[in-house]
């Protein structure tokens, strides 16, 4: 479905969107938005779970759900502390007002 | 109906809306107002992708309980460990959840090589360098995270290692050219090559100091991101290209930053300069430490018009973050004027000493960076320093042998009075002797930094 050419245009315009994105962050949220951006690529546990299903022998499953749960915990423990440090940010602001 | 909208169509439009959520996330995750807002997006478009792919897979799968029971297991350790973790530690965690990426990107790769299934050329490469990329970040992020746990202590140095690092690096890329041509394509070369690939990131991140980690961590999350990106090539599954290829741009960007804010290139970083110069550097720091007593240390807070308090990772470590807010509010109390100056690199990584703050409560109206702060030290009665070192070490303004030479500094030296609250007398984290602590105007106040605070608040409390 993808191929070729198409694939480096999604590779190109997502290279330049990633960039844009962050590009104006202030110091004060690199760590929650490295853990941010972290969490996001955790959607390789989908990519495992595709590897996983389409696995047909014992190593090749054995390979497949160390993927699985490398990518769930990839996902999940990026998640939680995320939200975890963010939730302080916001009512520190909120605490503050300018 | 169930002819023209397919449950396949159905998946790749849930990756569709997931990929766009991850950006919009992203997004909201760069102003502190939007931020939590927007890791709840990304984390809906996470959920949705998942819910959609084991819809996608239902029954057409024998291994459906296997990938159940495995992204039980997974989440299950990850959600308990990642609520438990002290916020002190947090870097660390994320180099270990994003090496599980990293990880993950690689098994992923295994799956398709080992398997042998049919696949093009352009397919296979792309599958082996994600399998590579993967890998590296994948061992580089658990020695990361084992150094700052304190795991690994000592920074494995020793001559030859660049070239030792480059010969692994040319056999993984000879192992994955024969991979990839299918000269060999059994288990011996695809082994050997994840196996090199494995040892190239232990490798490289050995010899990096402690405090360079954060900028490895976030090369190797961009690096992950990336991993992702090509494997989802593989897989034909636009959500990993575009969340991967995402994080690999945003990724380098948040890299090149953490390095500027430590004034270090790289490549510098990388390839372990730092350790090399720290040995010429060790010596140039003359004069003794002179100690002092937290009761006239508290006199003298007490009687300041204008303090400013430095805190680094010493004081994270300690816990000491709601006692030194406490000291605060009792010196604002007696009149004095308080700020906190947090250095870009302070705590682990640029913005770490902020979360660390934030959690005590310390009002951002209080808190400075670099830039603002630096001109207020000469106007400042005292400099107290908890538990920083580098940060304010004068030899990165005036010693070009110094390793952190030419690296932005708070200028804590040019305070009146400056009270350092060290553990001992020994080196900081990075190893490298500060000339701060010998200055005449300098008092030492050894001691745990919780402890050295509370003595301080009876101090001042005594005083007032």
């Amino acid at each position: 479905m993808i191929d070729g050419v198409i694939a480096l245009y999604i590779f190109m315009l997502a290279a330049f969107t990633g960039y844009e994105v962050i590009s104006r962050v202030p110091v004060i949220l690199h760590t929650p938005l490295m853990s941010g951006s972290n969490f996001v690529h955790g959607i390789v546990l989908v990519g495992a779970m595709v590897a996983l299903a389409a696995a047909d022998s014992t190593p090749l499953r054995v390979i497949g759900v160390i993927g699985v749960i490398l990518g769930a915990g990839n996902a999940v423990g990026g998640y939680v502390v995320t939200e975890r440090m963010l939730k302080m940010f916001v009512s520190a602001g909120r605490k503050k007002g300018p | 109906m169930p002819s023209v909208v397919s449950v396949q169509t159905l998946t790749q439009l849930s990756y569709l809306v997931a990929a766009a959520l991850f950006i919009l996330g992203l997004k909201r995750m760069s102003s502190p107002v939007t931020a939590v807002s927007g890791v709840r997006w990304a984390g809906v478009g996470m959920l949705l992708a998942t819910l959609a792919t084991l819809a996608f897979m239902g029954a057409s799968t024998f291994n459906l309980e296997l990938v159940i029971g495995a992204i039980a297991i997974g989440g299950i350790l990850a959600w308990v460990s990642g609520k438990r973790v002290a916020m002190t530690d947090m870097p660390q965690m994320i180099a270990l959840y994003n090496g599980m990426g990293g990880g993950a990107a690689a098994a992923i790769a295994g799956v398709e090589l080992y398997g042998g299934n049919e696949h093009s050329i352009t397919h296979l490469v792309i599958a082996t360098i994600g399998g590579f990329i993967g890998s590296v970040s994948f061992s580089g992020s658990l020695i990361a995270f084992a150094k700052l746990q304190g795991l690994i202590t000592k920074s494995v140095r020793f001559g030859g290692q660049k070239f030792l690092n480059l010969a692994i690096l040319l056999v993984t890329i000879a192992l994955g050219f024969m991979v990839v041509s299918g000269m060999d394509f059994g288990l011996p070369a695809v082994s050997l090559f994840f196996v090199f690939a494995l040892l190239l990131g232990v490798a490289m991140t050995l010899p990096i100091g402690g405090a360079d980690m954060p900028v490895v961590i976030s090369l190797y999350n961009a690096l992950t991101g990336l991993a992702v990106g090509f494997e989802g090539f593989v897989l034909d599954n636009a959500a990993m290209i575009i969340a991967g290829t995402v994080v690999g741009a945003a990724g380098t960007l948040l890299t090149q930053l953490m390095a500027k804010a430590m004034n270090r290139s790289l490549g510098n970083v990388l390839f372990s300069n730092f350790g090399e110069s720290s040995a010429a550097g060790g010596a140039g720091v003359t004069g003794s430490q002179k100690a002092i007593e937290a009761s006239d240390a508290g006199v003298m807070m007490a009687y300041s018009q204008k303090i400013i308090i430095v805190p680094g990772y010493g004081l994270a470590v300690a816990q000491a973050q709601h006692k030194v807010w406490g000291l605060a509010q009792l010196l604002i109390d007696h009149g004095v004027m308080v700020r906190f100056a947090i250095h870009p690199v302070a705590g682990r990584m640029p913005g770490h000493m902020n979360v660390l703050l934030a959690e005590a409560g310390v009002p951002y109206d209080l808190i400075s960076d670099l830039d603002e702060i630096n001109a207020e030290f000469e106007t400042a009665d005292v400099a107290l320093i908890i538990g920083a070192n580098d940060v304010v070490n004068p030899d990165a303004r005036a010693n070009k042998a110094s390793p952190i030479f030419g690296m932005p500094i708070l200028n804590a030296d040019k305070a009146k009075n400056v009270i350092v609250i060290k553990r001992g007398q020994g080196q900081g984290f990075s190893g490298i002797d500060n000339a701060l602590f010998v200055l005449d105007q300098t008092r030492m106040l050894y001691g745990d930094a919780q402890a050295a605070v509370s003595q301080l608040i009876q101090a001042v409390k005594a005083a007032g």
